[in-house]
């Protein structure tokens, strides 16, 4: 095979191991959309104070690795429905613009409390695995356990909401929430379940973008707006679609980066959903 | 032995009564119709024993024990199930998930095996089509699939709102039948309902709601012997 075609692969496997950590990322707010009906505009602040909690209780405190990153799943969940409980909770029956508004606050109230908290300084982890050659190709190892976490995680998700009660529930609010009572189902605790199923997994992406990049309070800026248009990409709320569109807008960043330049990746990937939009506005496995 | 009381309720939405001291009482074993006209609070009848929407005064009692201080997801677990208005299947869930989702309760969710088995058995076509989402089904499909999710968490009491409404004739045949078996098989049954002529066939008695307020209550017979309703209702 020619060189160029080595490195295409490289780039296109690259765009799939991507793929499977936005689609991680997507999941949390598409689950919270789909059950509640309100966007968490400010979830990738939650995936920031997740990355905190790992630098501080490893770095900071000395927890083994594993432990802190457990610990950041735990307090990014409790974060979750602490958001709930005061934030969302009492704009339920608000308009979506105010619903809008009020996590948009959130959003910012985080990253100035973060860089008072923290500072400015850019944190790093201090980790750093090696990366994985397969021929002439070379991986990032931490884009690997990123990518096969992320798989995991998704499939233990996807089996929860298909195989328990609680996750039939979880479908099912979004489908007709007056009626749960008489299923026996009180949607307040539901709300509150996917507020913390939301934050672990905001929490769990953390924990795998925090062996890749740096941590800083405006973290949240350069990946937030993306796992947004992925999930409305896919249609909000839908989670298979949400998936698909976490894979095909990856790509566009790998490949269009690798053909052209890394800043025409994004470049592409966005006039990609633009024209979406046009075409598709929806989502691809949205209803409406 | 008494099943379900309801004591001079009184209940509505927003500034509007609905209900005016309802009183109505069942009987275990006991089928029971509520007919009217649209609009006179028969489904809120049933929303208020089921607590979707609170009773502002009047007291409502399930086996004796008052549902006051019961919330709203707690009602089934006292064993009524209520098959709401329009049948309210959710779509894109499966039939199954469907049925899954009525054996949610604690309790229920230990013999769901059983009773998946029971339900099955009263509607085969529900297990010829239980990996399909329930907005595919037909409208008689879905009655039986929003009869059998209420069945699935082993009710005392069964409120029906209107089965037969939307079903071409043959269909409602076929779902008065089924209201017919599901009495013979023991559970005690409250059941809303437009189509007058057949529901007087299955139950034994009859409340009248006319705007809000029991006009007339009384057995079958007395119901289609009275004039009153063969004018207005029967249209004799
Ligand atoms: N959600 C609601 N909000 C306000 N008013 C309602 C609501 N549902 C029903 N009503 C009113 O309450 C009255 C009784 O309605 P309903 O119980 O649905 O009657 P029925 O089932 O006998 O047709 C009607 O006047 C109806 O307009
Ligand atoms: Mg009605």
């Amino acid at each position: 095979m020619e060189v160029f075609d080595i490195f295409l692969l490289e780039a296109i496997l690259n765009g799939l191991l991507l793929g499977g950590l936005l689609a991680l990322l997507s999941l949390g707010l598409n689950l919270i959309f789909g059950v509640i009906d309100v966007v968490w505009i400010c979830y990738a602040e939650l995936i920031m104070c997740g990355m905190y909690a790992v630098y501080y209780l490893h770095v900071q405190y000395h927890w083994p690795l594993l432990a802190a990153m457990a610990a950041a799943v735990v307090i990014v969940a409790v974060l979750g429905v602490i958001l709930h409980q005061f934030v969302i909770r009492p704009v339920l029956g608000a308009e979506p613009i105010n619903q809008l508004l009020v996590t948009g606050g959130v959003l910012f109230f985080l990253q100035a409390a973060a860089t008072l908290a923290f500072g400015i300084e850019f944190r790093n982890l201090g980790v750093t695995l090696p990366s994985i050659r397969l021929g002439e190709m070379s991986f990032s190892a931490a884009r690997l356990v990123a990518f096969c976490v992320a798989l995991a995680g998704m499939l233990g998700m996807y089996l929860f909401l298909s195989r328990s009660y609680l996750g039939t529930a979880i479908r099912a609010i979004s489908q007709d929430r007056a009626i749960m009572p008489l299923m026996g189902v009180s949607p307040a605790r539901i709300f509150v379940l996917a507020s913390a199923l939301g934050g672990a997994l905001a929490g769990l992406g953390a924990c795998l973008l925090v062996l890749q990049y740096d941590v800083h309070p405006a973290i949240g800026l350069s990946f937030g707006p993306i796992t947004f248009l992925i999930c409305v990409m896919g249609g909000l709320g839908s989670m298979a679609g949400g998936f698909i569109a976490a894979f095909v807008f990856a790509q566009f960043i790998s490949v269009g980066g690798f053909l052209f330049h890394l800043e025409w990746g994004y470049v592409l990937a966005f006039a990609f959903f633009i024209a979406m939009m046009f075409w598709r506005p929806q989502g691809i496995l949205g209803r409406r | 032995m008494q099943m379900l009381s309801l004591t001079k309720v009184c209940a509505g939405y927003s500034g509007f009564q609905a209900l005016f001291e309802v009183s109505v009482e069942v009987e275990a074993g006991e089928a029971v119709a509520v007919i009217g006209p649209n609009g006179a609070g028969k489904t809120t009848l049933l929303r208020v024993i089921s607590k979707l929407i609170g009773a502002t005064s009047g007291e409502i009692r399930m086996e004796g024990a008052s549902l006051a201080r019961v919330p709203a997801h707690e009602v089934v677990s006292r064993g009524i199930a209520h098959v709401p208005e329009n049948r309210r299947l959710f779509p894109r869930l499966t039939v199954e998930e469907n049925l899954r989702m009525g054996a949610f309760p604690r309790a229920a969710r230990k013999r769901y095996g059983e009773r998946l088995e029971f339900v099955y058995g009263l509607f085969p076509r529900l297990e010829e089509r239980r990996g399909q989402p329930a907005g595919t089904l037909s409208g008689g499909e879905q009655q039986m699939c929003a009869i059998g999710r209420a069945l699935m968490s082993g009710p005392k009491l069964l409120l029906l709102d209107e089965p037969s409404a939307g079903l071409a004739p043959v269909v409602v045949q076929a779902i008065f039948d089924l209201v017919r078996r599901i009495c013979a098989q023991g559970y005690t049954v409250l059941i809303v309902e437009q189509n007058i002529r057949q529901v007087l066939k299955v139950v034994g008695r009859a409340y009248l709601l006319e705007a809000g307020r029991i006009r007339l209550a009384g057995n079958s017979r007395e119901f289609l012997d009275s004039q009153e309703i063969r004018k207005t209702y029967l249209g004799l």
